[in-house]
């Protein structure tokens, strides 16, 4: 390293410092300038709010994609949300941290399966399920839901857990001594004390339903109509910029651009609320 | 009425407890549905032969060599760069303006969703420096994706270090840099591998990011501009066109395994790291 001296690591690294910050303007613009000027000489109303989705005819409405990835994060949710939640609790709470030592990890793991066998186990075991017990298509809002609830399990249930177990100790220890029941000290304090953390885990969570694509090509079915029942086929943002991606040309690609920057600003609106919860939290600490 | 506390309490324990037996019933069950249907399928054949007619007949051998270079090729791109990154954030500067915008552009990069960066890549990789439907492409593009992960899990390992290692570095006379390289990165290397580790297991796993950089040939690749089609690409293509659901299970047992081989070995690395430590 004598060649480059010390000054010359130090400005090496700061220069390796802003990769991140440079991929992720990088993106932005790239992204930004090939789906934006699409959006204002379409029409920024009919682009969000028609629900004419026909390419072949130079029709771009993706209002019932908007629709669709709003049910489905909700449903996503409702199934992965309170189930995540509890599950930390229990873990972090009930269960003998020489269990959680072993239990966390492989909740962790199941974060690493691809989302592609998600989506292929909707296919082969929920979506028949739904067929045969509640009728339709199988394929449908109802089957997303499920799967992308199952999805954000992992990320919920560990980012929960952390912030669970950060609460101090003393918290606890005051209420126990002042006649509180485990149960009323868990609902009470710990779980008050832990909000933001919790918060932010369901954040994070929604930002990976929203984003999530090939389980929910798999699984939605993917007709772009705004759905009248969970039972209904329905095509969410991130699907429809993959299906046609690999044939789109012209004003069809642009389109699909743009879809990807409506995704992109919500993502982003998502994720900062998520990191401000979290740094909350730090801060309080 | 009022409900008497200690009620309350039991039937909160239980439905905490059933709601995490079934979340832990679920999760374990995708696994051993699909190593069950998929364990039959795999053989020396499927997994060292080409495969034949669109992956309908044959093995996945090509798609095991694609699943192997791209994760390898995006690590030794984000490594250098995200290992970097986290030297400078906590050796090499203080607490500013400028490191919270990195610290925030890092974290936003993370919660991109990966059909964000495939649109990305292929405008920039495969369209705009016209390196086409490549390895390199969908290399480059699953190095950005990686990227916050390396950044975040060194900083968390280099962190861990004991200020006292650097101290003495510093009052036997020795530079920052010399200090970096001889005492910090050493002790912290175990963290840092496993945040590798990790970038590889999310690699292999990724679908939507690949499919537009990389593209989905199924021919061997002959150099870094050859297309090539990964594990999870050829398990989308075979499970979403019904080519072959036998084929479609083989291959998603093969990916899982992989995936938790890679993952395993971050963890049992990483605590190892914390058992030398305390």
């Amino acid at each position: 390293m004598k060649l480059i001296g010390e000054a010359g690591v130090r400005r090496i690294l700061l220069g390796t410092a802003f990769s991140a910050i440079s991929a992720l303007l990088l993106i932005a613009l790239f992204i930004l300038n090939e789906g934006v000027p699409f959006i204002f000489s379409y029409g920024i109303n009919e682009f969000l709010l028609s629900s004419d989705w026909d390419p072949q005819a130079n029709r771009f409405g993706i209002y019932p994609m908007i629709v669709a990835s709003l049910w489905v994060t909700l449903g996503a949710m409702i199934v992965g949300a309170p189930l995540g939640v509890a599950g930390a609790v229990f873990l972090s709470e009930f269960v003998p941290r020489s269990v959680m030592r072993v239990v966390k990890p492989t909740i962790e793991l199941l974060a690493a399966i691809p989302s592609v066998v998600y989506g292929f186990i909707g296919v082969m075991v929920l979506a028949p399920l739904i067929r045969t017990y509640l009728g339709g298509p199988g394929l449908s809002l109802l089957a997303a839901c499920i799967i992308l609830g199952i999805m954000i399990l992992p990320t919920v249930i560990s980012i929960s857990i952390d912030s669970i177990q950060a609460v101090p100790q003393s918290y606890r220890e005051g209420s126990l001594a002042l006649g509180a029941t485990v149960w009323q000290t868990i609902h009470m304090v710990t779980i008050r004390a832990a909000k933001s953390g919790i918060i932010a885990s369901i954040i994070l969570g929604m930002g990976r339903a929203i984003g999530e694509t090939m389980a929910v090509i798999m699984v939605a079915g993917n007709a772009a109509k705004i759905p009248h029942s969970t039972l209904d086929s329905v095509r969410s943002l991130t699907a429809n910029i993959a299906l046609e991606m690999s044939y789109a040309t012209g004003l069809h690609r642009q389109a699909l651009f743009a879809t990807g920057v409506i995704l992109f600003v919500v993502i982003m609106i998502l994720n900062s609320f998520a990191i401000m919860a979290i740094r909350k939290r730090v801060a309080k600490k | 009425m009022r409900v008497p506390p200690r009620h309350t309490q039991r039937l909160a324990i239980a439905v905490l407890g059933g709601a995490t037996l079934l979340t832990l019933a679920v999760l374990v069950f995708i696994i051993f549905f699909v190593l069950e249907k998929g364990l039959r399928i795999i053989n020396f054949d499927f997994l060292l032969l080409n495969s034949e007619d669109m992956g309908k007949a044959g093995g996945i051998f090509t798609t095991i060599v694609g699943s192997v270079i791209l994760p390898l090729l995006a690590i030794g791109v984000a490594a250098p760069l995200g290992i970097g990154t986290a030297v400078y954030l906590t050796e090499y500067t203080v607490e500013s303006k400028l490191t919270k915008i990195i610290r925030f552009g890092t974290d936003c990069l993370a919660g991109i969703p990966s059909i964000i960066f495939g649109l990305f890549g292929f405008i920039f990789f495969v369209t705009m420096l016209e390196m086409g439907w490549s390895i390199l492409s969908g290399g480059l593009t699953l190095a950005f994706m990686v990227l916050p992960t390396i950044i975040r899990t060194t900083e968390e390992a280099i962190k861990a270090v004991p200020k006292s290692y650097r101290q003495v570095s510093f009052s036997l006379g020795a530079t920052r840099w010399q200090t970096v390289k001889k005492v910090v990165l050493p002790n912290a290397l175990p963290g840092i591998v496993t945040g590798i580790m990790l970038g590889i297991g999310r690699s292999i796993g990724e679908t939507a990011a690949v499919i537009f950089t990389a593209g989905s040939s199924l021919r061997l690749p002959g150099s870094l501009f050859d297309s090539t089609r990964t594990m999870s690409v050829h398990f989308y293509i075979l499970a979403r066109e019904g080519i072959s659901t036998d084929n479609a299970y083989g291959t998603a047992a093969t990916l899982i395994i992989a995936v938790l081989l890679v993952n395993l070995s971050a963890y049992w690395m990483m605590n190892r790291f914390i058992a030398k430590r305390s």
